[in-house]
């Protein structure tokens, strides 16, 4: 199981948040969060201790937690093997693991080639 | 067969909320697929469809799909019909699943939205008091002219014929897994998560051509494929 780099802002798993979550740095989150999530051209991680309920928009997410709402990535989406997930997911990469759960949409957005 | 209480009872003693996993070690079958050919021909030359796939989530399946530019949902519904919740009781005293509160938590769709619906083996396993309404909203999610794909067992494949979950590999091609359920259960006085794993789930019943027909007799058409294994594919279209 991978483990947060000491420079990722963390939220460890005794926190919880309502609310919402906006930031310009990698975040990893092992906590409990309710509401949104922004972190435009950065990367979330949902850890497996993690228990998320709230739309999320980031370049990168990797879910090993709960998550439910919806995830907007603009580049990929990493569902590992412990990961619970409730809601519609786009992006432009997807990789799930065996032992994901997934209830929601995938759609994979298409950039134009040049 | 056994009732509802006793699988109930098999889910649920003491559990938190099951999911499904593929048998440790299980043994990867492959089988080639008839209905799943055809259906192949359609989405591989068209764009943009709209896919419901009713079985535990399958990174293969998800994957084919959107390789082809598809939008593919994940629905696993015959974990879903384990929820202790959808427990109750008919006019009888009989323990059944409340249909309506099933169909109020799953397959919420707008109507007419799917080009395909993925069914795999869905009605054989599924219990019996959430059959007809199942099949009854997903003629309603189903455009006009789109497509299921449901797996019916023969009576030669015998009771305890296991529930396997299934991945697209090829364009008539499938990998089957067997499913088991596993189930979080409390920590223990060492602080240690200890999980329950109980068999998959039972066939509860044996449709024959007949029911088959009956059942998706809303459709426009119906079209059978029996296969070697003692399973007849069926390929609906509405």
């Amino acid at each position: 199981m991978s483990t947060p780099a000491s420079s990722l802002a963390q939220i460890g798993k005794s926190v919880v948040i309502k609310g919402e979550l906006s930031g310009s740095e990698d975040l990893y989150l092992d906590g409990q969060v309710e509401g949104s999530i922004a972190l435009k051209g950065n990367s979330l991680t949902v850890g497996p201790n993690g228990q998320v309920k709230a739309s999320v928009d980031a370049k990168g997410v990797v879910v090993q937690g709960k998550l439910e709402g919806n995830i907007q990535a603009s580049d990929r989406v990493d569902l590992r093997k412990s990961a619970i997930v409730t809601g519609d997911i786009s992006a432009q990469r997807i990789s799930i693991e065996e032992g994901a759960f997934l209830k929601g949409k995938v759609e994979i957005q298409r950039t134009d080639a040049k | 067969m056994s009732s509802v209480s006793q699988t109930f009872m098999k889910f649920f003693r003491g559990a938190s909320g099951p999911e499904t996993i593929p048998a440790q070690g299980s043994q990867k079958l492959t089988r080639r697929s008839s209905g799943l050919g055809e259906l192949s021909r359609t989405w591989e030359s068209a764009e943009n469809l709209c896919v419901l796939d009713l079985g535990s989530t399958s990174p293969a399946n998800i994957r084919h799909f959107t390789e082809h530019g598809h939008r593919i949902y994940s629905e696993d519904l015959l974990t879903a019909s384990t929820d202790p919740e959808l427990l109750t009781k008919d006019e009888q005293g009989n323990a059944v699943l409340d249909s309506r509160k099933f169909l109020a938590d799953n397959l919420v769709y707008p109507a007419a939205h799917f080009d395909f619906i993925l069914c795999w083996n869905l009605p054989d396993y599924l219990d019996e008091s959430l059959v007809k309404p199942v099949v009854g909203r997903l003629w309603s999610v189903l455009k006009p002219g789109g497509m299921l794909l449901a797996f019916f067992h023969t009576r030669d494949a015998g009771p305890d014929s296991p529930c396997h979950r299934f991945h697209i590999i090829g364009a008539d091609t499938l990998e089957m897994q067997k499913i088991v359920l596993r189930r979080e259960a409390r920590r223990g006085p060492t602080g240690a998560v200890h999980t329950a794993i109980s068999d998959g789930f039972q066939l509860q019943r044996v449709f024959n051509n007949r029911h088959i027909e009956n059942l998706f007799r809303d459709f426009a058409s119906i079209k059978f494929f029996l296969a070697r294994d003692n399973v007849r594919e069926v390929l609906v279209v509405r």
